[in-house]
């Protein structure tokens, strides 16, 4: 959780103002604006399939910030996000088919619904820390699961809820290419959003929590409201990355929100590190993308002995969880610090070359 | 009202109960000894399972000698991961070391699925008898082997930490691990051994339920149910394990017939353990047994 960043020489901070910048350096806006017009201008040499996995990308990524904001910048642990992500995708759905709101408006108003769960469920992480939490989470993610199977008004029962697409002043963002866009708009707001909320009193009493919640309390910061706060903050970006998801797929399942998703988020963040914002999005990059090349690997081995010894074409998805399991176990004791952390090294070395110590 | 179906449930609900209350043991033993809450215990009891199953099946062994085989291999199981996946993570935060053991229970439910498939396959029968008959109740050979089964791991822990040098040697780390060190206990062997026998143990509990209900992914869930026994009988207390164990199936199996009776919820009975679990955090974090953490500045 380290906050290195490196600065040209000569370069001193007189106001508080220029020392809580988001980009302290003029390339660092440079890179921003370059990175959002490459994405803006991907539809241009990226096919369907690239561009749905970059959509996937941002909408997990947004959801992922959230959880990020809780666990890496408030300390609080959570098992049960992919249930959040999952009322967030049922609720716009719902809230569009019931009370006939506009999508643009529905993805918003999903996140305020799964927010305001969100609390009602970090309620217990007032009093509870560390793995207690975990725990309670834990029941949360399980409670909700059967609250889908259940609620056929909410979800659509076992059958699943079917989701209309997006439409602005009468243009429908029903494919990749337009919907990226959407993606796009929510990624900048929403990270925008977070980078601003470390800037601000609240966001500087989160981090005190998790830094030492004691010295926090004595300091005036309200711990049963920073936690609950937290847990408000993580919902809501988890409500509208599950919104996107549901407009993005036009169908939602009810067995797609388990576990095993909760603890893809979680190794999100780890991987791509605990308490970075930027680091939020790799993560979900490579989570994302790890599937693919374990995809790949196996193709490339397909129809060879290995292929037929080792039953890789039939059993793809085993491998995929396997895969999951071994980066986060294989981050968590090589690089704990995330991707975020090494891709720091990897600016400090170029910027220091060839002179690095 | 139908009382045979009450009965025979509560008769289901104590030895269930029980068998929790052996993998909340086991629980607890890594938690109290090396402070690592193992979110991969269910992944024990499948492990376990499989590998004995496939001594049996594959080998063709008999079953004392690929039971002993199992625990074998347990034993060097528990001892790697200790020594290769948490070792490292010494000293790191609650986080990631509960992140490392979650990643290890993927893994291994994945490992398992991609080795033996996903469909529950049957144990080579292994009495002769498969039912009795105790007290007018139809009840299968097994689960009072199981029973008998749960009760032994149970004191033999009870002989274990109040008898054994290893056993005392262990509660002295738990209890100050400086302490401990000072007396001559050497730290990290109590680590790797708390391991090593919490997978056997656990891998035991995952065998009898095999034998019962055919060895399959679902194994796994019993290590995610052992959250509501702990924490109901508080996280560092062996005895709490056991009753909160019993009571987790009880309660369980109650509310299986609440519902069949008149509630017809479908599988409420599943979940409810679940909803006891918040409640309890709610109202009694620490629960019955466990020590209350009193933070002084």
């Amino acid at each position: 959780m380290a906050t290195v960043s490196l600065l040209p020489a000569g370069d001193y901070r007189t106001t508080y103002r220029a020392d809580t910048t988001i980009f302290p350096t003029r390339n660092s806006r440079i890179a921003l604006w370059l990175g959002i017009a490459l994405v803006a201008a991907s539809p241009l040499f990226f096919g369907r399939y690239e561009l749905s996995l970059l959509i996937n990308i941002g909408i997990l990524g947004i959801a992922a910030l959230g959880l990020n904001i809780l666990v890496g910048f408030t300390g609080q642990i959570s098992i049960g996000h992919a249930a959040f992500f999952g009322v967030g995708a049922f609720a716009s759905a719902w809230l569009h088919d019931r009370f006939l709101i506009p999508v643009w408006a529905c993805i918003p108003l999903a996140g305020l619904i799964t927010a305001v769960v969100g609390i009602v469920f970090g309620a217990p992480a007032a009093r509870l820390k560390g793995l207690y939490l975990a725990i309670a989470t834990l029941a949360a993610q399980f409670i909700l699961e059967d609250f889908f199977a259940r609620s056929a008004w909410f979800t659509g029962g076992v059958a699943g809820r079917i989701t209309e697409p997006l439409t602005l002043f009468g243009f429908a963002f029903d494919r990749e290419e337009s919907y990226l866009y959407v993606v796009l708009f929510y990624v900048v707001l929403m990270y925008l959003a977070a980078a601003n909320l470390m800037r601000t009193r609240d966001g500087r009493a989160l981090v005190a929590v998790r830094d030492h919640y004691l010295s926090a309390e004595i300091m005036g910061i309200n711990l049963a409201y920073y936690r609950t706060l937290s847990f408000g903050i993580a919902s809501l970006y988890a409500g509208i990355g599950g919104a996107l998801y549901a407009h993005y797929l036009m169908f939602v399942s009810v067995e797609a929100f388990n576990i095993l998703f909760s603890i893809q988020f979680l190794g999100m963040v780890i991987i791509g590190g605990l308490g970075s914002i930027m680091g939020s999005l790799m993560g979900a990059a490579f989570m994302v993308l790890l599937p693919e090349v374990v995809q790949t690997a196996a193709e490339a081995l397909a129809g060879g002995a290995i292929d037929r010894a080792l039953k890789l074409g039939a059993s793809i998805s085993y491998l995929r969880e396997m895969a999951i399991g071994a980066a986060i176990i294989a981050f968590l004791i090589f690089e704990p610090d995330g991707l975020a952390h090494r891709w720091r090294l990897v600016k400090a070395y170029w910027k220091l070359y060839p002179y690095s110590h | 009202m139908d009382l045979t179906l009450l009965f025979q449930l509560t008769l289901n609900g104590l030895i269930v109960g029980a068998l929790y209350g052996v993998v909340a043991m086991s629980f607890v033993l890594i938690y109290k000894a090396s402070q690592v809450v193992n979110f991969a215990q269910g992944e024990f009891l499948l492990v376990g399972a499989w590998v004995c199953w496939w001594f049996l099946t594959e080998w063709q062994l008999p079953f004392w000698l690929g039971f002993l085989f199992t625990l074998a291999f347990m034993t060097v199981f528990g001892l790697v991961l200790q020594v290769v996946v948490l070792r490292p993570l010494i000293g790191e935060p609650v986080i990631s070391v509960i992140m490392a053991t979650i990643g290890l229970g993927i893994f291994f439910q994945a490992l398992m699925k991609w080795i033996f498939g996903v469909f529950a396959k049957p144990f080579p029968p292994i009495f002769e008898t498969e039912r009795v008959s105790v007290l007018g109740l139809d009840v299968q050979t097994v689960y009072l082997a199981s029973l008998g089964i749960s009760l032994l791991i149970m004191l033999g822990f009870a002989w274990f930490f109040t008898s054994s040098k290893h056993g005392l040697a262990m509660r002295a780390t738990a209890f100050d691990q400086q302490v401990a060190q000072s007396l001559g206990v050497s730290v990290p062997k109590v680590f790797a051994m708390s391991w090593a026998i919490s997978a056997v143990v656990s891998a035991v509990a995952g065998v009898v339920v095999g034998v019962v209900n055919g060895v399959s992914s679902a194994l796994s869930f019993y290590g995610i149910k052992v959250f509501p026994a702990v924490i109901l009988g508080g996280l560092d207390s062996i005895l709490g394990a056991v009753l909160g164990g019993v009571i987790i199936g009880l309660l369980e199996n109650w509310a299986h017939y609440l519902d069949s009776q008149w509630l017809n919820w479908g599988n409420m009975f599943q979940i409810a353990p679940f909803y006891a679990l918040v409640l309890i955090l709610l109202l009694k974090p620490y629960g019955l047994f466990g020590t209350k953490n009193i933070e002084r500045v």
